[in-house]
């Protein structure tokens, strides 16, 4: 069956079960936790500055290397970020939380331990719904949402594949240390049977579009800016106490999501089939394989000395401004798209096109700039989708903005451009000629509709050809086909045909 | 020229207003001092001449040119060498931070600067200020002007024993359970650990990040009023910095000296007394309290009788802050780094033989204790009960303040003793500071005056705590404890100190 085409090779001796067999006998319960950078200006602790690309260890400061006797200072615009995280997933605001430490040696923690918060979260007890593909929605509950601060990053050189591993010595770049994470954890996530890898999948995409339309981070997962740990346990029933689980790792992108809820199922199942029992540990991800590898068992997990960090004071954010960050919050994802499809008319299947296109703001731009809702859509599901694809691009980096579309369609719809003429418009636009405007003047690609100039194209055309004035004029208006072609020939498509016509009756008359 | 080390940093900043002295001068005569004397005391762990004299030339042009500068301006300073300078060797007394030279300065060094005090040096101290008499420097004992053969206190020996040796006019200390009080005991100085939030911690090597407190180290009153006032205040790069104002201190200290105490309320501690009190340090503090009876005070005793498990309380936050504050001291991007002698040079190992090599007994002693405090499962009896003790003790010190304005205890119980005496035993030296501690428990101000010289000749120190945020209480009992002492003495009680034996002065 298909499943089984599609598993991944087995690793280290695995048999892996069948997909569908593993959740036909195993109710698999995920639990997920997100980390996001926040996009903020500077760090969570200090101000030093943060951009991606910087050259290593140019944006540091004595806090964010850990230099001695510095000390830490919380970054209020990290602490609305996560305030509006926490709202947006319908949490509770602490009224006041803390910062603690955990405390382990590794050389890209500066200080030896990080800074994060431990029993004290900012936000707790928060649920989303989460819509999959076919529009089946499925509630996840939050149990928290924590600041923390990010690590620094290790490079491993020599030895194999970039691994710490057999390397001769590892690079330790600090810019990423001390950005602002918010991490974002869930309950045990239930009762999804064999969609649990879509609703890991439809649950990472959905906080993702949550933090763009929040503009609390870039959220681009190629650059880690999103990065998901997943829970994954198995239990013969939803009536049986929960399996052991494992945590796998690093996950970092919405594809590699769904693929390890998969293998870890199939993994699971396996070795509960066997007789055996799932050992708790976290466990690696490797998206070039697709498989999960064992990592440290949680049993030798080491004990973070949690403790509270002394440098900082509590969090107290004041109820009125957590008010006035809920007025702030903007609509989400979910909603927009309902009301959206409402205003519109589209079918559903019309609607979760555009989403998937990513054309959904673009195509809001477009409506707002005057076009009707399904030219807009006629726009960029068609031409636009079609010349991005051919150019490998995304919609929203073609050289061509919705008030543009808007512009040509307008042309369009006045009678001033024919679709002919309207893709070459939008080819001198893409070209960077300017505005549809300007390019129509410049091409000089408006429809004639002088009727002097017509005229003298269409005289021209019947004196070249008598014989088909005189059929016309013997009742046969069948050749009348053949001057209005010439016609058209001669003003390089830019008359109007009815036009046209209506002149060369006219003259024949 | 009379000897301008003798004179108080009051002094000095008066005759380097009235254009008597320059700058240079004062600042070079406290170097050739230092040249003199700190072969002997040892209270030096670098000397930064050039720096110096640099900042002293630089103030005495503006001085020249008829800029408005500080009140302390050309005045000379020691900073205590747990405190981050930029471009100056630093290096908390330890191995570990051997030849680190930061590159930032602390908040209080930037406000040092910013004034135009010459930094003479960085004085010595136990290694990450954990220590009671400065044995526990890495860099050898700072030896008490008072007694070559006997320690200086600590953790900041160093401080101390520069000013009381007249190698400074000030000095800066850091106080976590004692360190700035307990050596100004010892060595016969007046030493001020201010409010906790009220000097910054930026830039200040961090032991316990709760406790910490950094402040000024003189001969007078005044002087650590004018130094107090100087570094204190708000920082926002501290995050437990106290936004209000510094109370005005120099002038709570000239009050005080003006001799008028009527109507304030001197609480005795009862805990603080009695057994393990040496009889001449008892004796003194006695007389002290009759000197405030009879400047007007109302003598009365009050009672902390969770005072008791201070000492318990403080041996188990202190450690457990300070085992998570040192890890970073690991080889990887500062100061010492040490490779294992076999085996692979994986991060881990390359930490642990760094760390093995560069950090001393008492140290170490410390990071285990915490770490054991903090871990799972014993979190609760350990880390857990010491902050429940330490909400009790802020109770009892809030309960003392209703009948008292300020109170009172002898700082140490006893007066320096000998190289090595305590060395061995840990505990007998922790209880050096069971009368400093409570006030860092609870983040009171406390001060410590000098109160004469018990049976054995050496100095004994009379503590004063108040209030949080009402440090010019210390200052106004403090400055009329001091007058009225140096009345019925005729004179300073560091005129008494031994004539130190001096190198003789190059070229």
């Amino acid at each position: 069956m298909v499943e089984s085409q599609n598993l991944p090779a087995a690793a280290g001796g695995v048999e892996l079960v069948d997909y569908a067999e593993a959740t036909r006998r195993y109710d698999p319960v995920i639990g997920i936790e997100v980390h996001v950078e926040l996009g903020t200006l500077t760090k969570m602790f200090c101000p030093a500055e943060v951009s991606f690309g910087a050259g290593p260890n140019t944006q540091v400061t004595p806090v964010s290397l850990g230099l001695p006797g510095a000390l830490p200072v919380v970054n209020g615009k990290a602490v609305e970020y996560a305030i509006r995280i926490g709202l947006a997933l319908n949490c509770q605001i602490a009224e006041t939380c803390r910062f603690a430490r955990k405390n382990y040696f590794y050389p890209d923690v500066p200080k030896n331990f990080q800074t994060s918060q431990y029993d004290e979260p900012i936000a707790h007890d928060g649920w989303i719904d989460v819509e999959l593909e076919d529009g089946t929605v499925h509630r996840v509950e939050i149990e928290r949402a924590h600041m923390e601060e990010d690590a620094g990053k290790n490079t491993h050189v020599g030895g194999a594949a970039g691994r710490i591993h057999g390397a001769e010595y590892s690079l330790v770049d600090y810019n990423r240390a001390g950005i602002p994470l918010v991490e974002i954890v869930t309950r045990p996530i239930t009762g999804m049977g064999d969609r649990a890898p879509e609703v890991a999948r439809a649950y990472v995409q959905t906080l993702r579009d949550i933090f763009r339309a929040l503009d609390v981070s870039e959220a681009r997962m190629e650059r880690g800016n999103v990065r998901a740990d997943v829970n994954l346990s198995l239990r013969p029933t939803a009536e049986d106490p929960l399996g052991t689980r494992t945590e796998t790792k690093n996950v970092n992108s919405f594809r590699s999501v769904e693929r390890a809820v998969r293998y870890e199922v199939s993994r699971q199942a396996a070795v509960l089939d066997a007789g055996g029992t799932v050992t708790q540990e976290t466990r690696h991800w490797h998206e070039d394989t697709g498989i999960t590898t064992s990592g440290r068992p949680k049993s030798d997990a080491e004990d973070y000395r949690y403790f509270p960090e002394p440098d900082l004071v509590p969090v107290a954010p004041p109820r009125e401004w957590v008010e006035e960050i809920r007025s702030g919050l903007p609509e989400l994802p979910v909603a927009r798209r309902r009301r959206l499809q409402g205003e519109w008319g589209y079918a559903d299947a019309e609607m979760r096109d555009v989403v998937n296109a990513g054309a959904l703001d673009l195509v809001e731009a477009t409506v707002a700039a005057g076009t009707s809702p399904a030219g807009a859509r006629k726009w960029w599901m068609g031409e636009l989708a079609r010349r991005a694809k051919q150019d490998e691009l995304e919609l929203g980096d073609l050289n061509v903005t919705p008030a543009q579309i808007a512009q040509l369609q307008g042309l369009v719809d006045s009678g001033r451009l024919n679709d002919k003429l309207a893709r070459q418009v939008l080819d001198g636009v893409l070209a960077g000629e300017g505005d549809p405007e300007l390019v129509v003047a410049a091409r000089g690609l408006e429809i004639v509709s002088d009727d002097g100039a017509l005229l003298v194209a269409i005289d021209e055309a019947l004196a070249a050809q008598p014989d088909v004035v005189a059929k016309v004029r013997g009742g046969n208006l069948g050749p009348v086909g053949a001057i209005i072609g010439a016609v058209m020939k001669a003003t390089r498509g830019q008359a109007d045909a009815g036009r046209v016509r209506e002149l060369v009756l006219e003259r024949i008359g | 020229m009379s000897d301008l080390t003798r004179l108080s940093a009051a002094e000095l900043a008066a005759r380097l207003g009235a254009g008597d002295v320059s700058s240079v001068e004062v600042t070079q005569a406290h170097l050739d001092r230092i040249d003199q004397v700190d072969e002997s005391v040892h209270a030096f762990l670098h000397v930064s001449s050039e720096d110096a004299l640099a900042t002293a030339r630089d103030v005495d042009a503006r001085r020249a040119s008829g800029d408005e500068l500080h009140p302390l301006a050309g005045v000379p300073v020691a900073v205590k060498d747990v405190v981050v300078t930029k471009g100056m060797p630093t290096t908390a007394g330890s191995r570990i931070l051997e030849g680190w030279v930061p590159p930032y300065d602390a908040t209080l060094v930037e406000r040092i600067r910013g004034a135009g005090l010459p930094i003479l040096g960085k004085t010595n101290m136990d290694e990450f200020a954990m220590g009671s008499s400065t044995e526990h420097s890495a860099y050898g004992n700072t030896r008490n002007p008072w007694d070559l053969d006997r320690i200086p206190g600590g953790s900041g020996g160093g401080s101390a024993a520069a000013v009381a040796a007249f190698e400074a006019p000030l000095a800066i200390g850091t106080d976590t359970g004692g360190s700035i009080r307990q050596p100004g005991a010892v060595t016969g100085t007046v030493g001020v650990k201010p409010t906790y939030g009220g000097v910054s911690r930026y830039g200040l090597i961090a032991m316990a990040s709760s406790l910490d407190q950094a402040g000024p180290v003189t001969r007078t009153v005044l002087d650590s009023a004018l130094l107090h006032e100087l570094v204190g205040g708000h920082d926002p790069r501290d995050s437990t910095s106290i936004r209000e104002k510094v109370p005005a201190l120099v002038a709570a200290a000239r009050k005080g000296a003006a001799g008028d105490l009527a109507g304030v309320r001197v609480g005795v501690v009862r805990e603080l007394s009695g057994d393990g009190y040496q009889h001449g340090v008892s004796a003194r503090f006695s007389e002290s309290l009759e000197l405030l009876r009879g400047l007007g005070a109302d003598v009365v005793e009050v009672s902390c009788p969770h005072f008791e498990y201070a000492l318990g309380a403080y041996y188990l936050i202190m450690p457990s802050e300070a085992s998570s504050n040192l890890a970073k001291f690991d080889g990887m991007r500062f100061g010492l780094r040490v490779e294992p002698e076999d085996g692979p040079a994986t991060a881990e190992r390359v930490m642990a033989a760094t760390r093995g090599a560069g950090f001393g007994d008492e140290v170490k002693r410390r990071i285990i204790l915490g770490t054991y405090a903090l871990s799972a499962g014993y979190y609760d009896a350990y880390y857990g009960s010491a902050q429940k003790v330490r909400t009790l003790i802020q109770r009892d010190f809030a309960t003392a303040f209703d009948q008292a304005d300020v109170l009172v205890s002898p700082t140490a119980p006893t007066t320096a003793f000998r190289f090595g005496e305590k060395l061995d035993d840990p505990l007998a030296m922790y209880l050096n500071d069971v009368a400093t501690i409570p006030a860092n428990l609870a983040g009171v101000p406390g001060m410590s005056v000098p109160a004469g010289l018990s049976d054995d000749g050496l100095p004994v120190g009379f503590q004063v705590l108040a209030p949080a945020k009402a440090d010019d209480r210390l200052y106004r009992v403090g400055g009329a404890l001091e007058a009225a002492l140096e009345n019925s003495w005729g004179g300073p009680l560091l005129d008494r100190a031994p004539v130190l034996p001096t190198t003789e002065q190059k070229g």
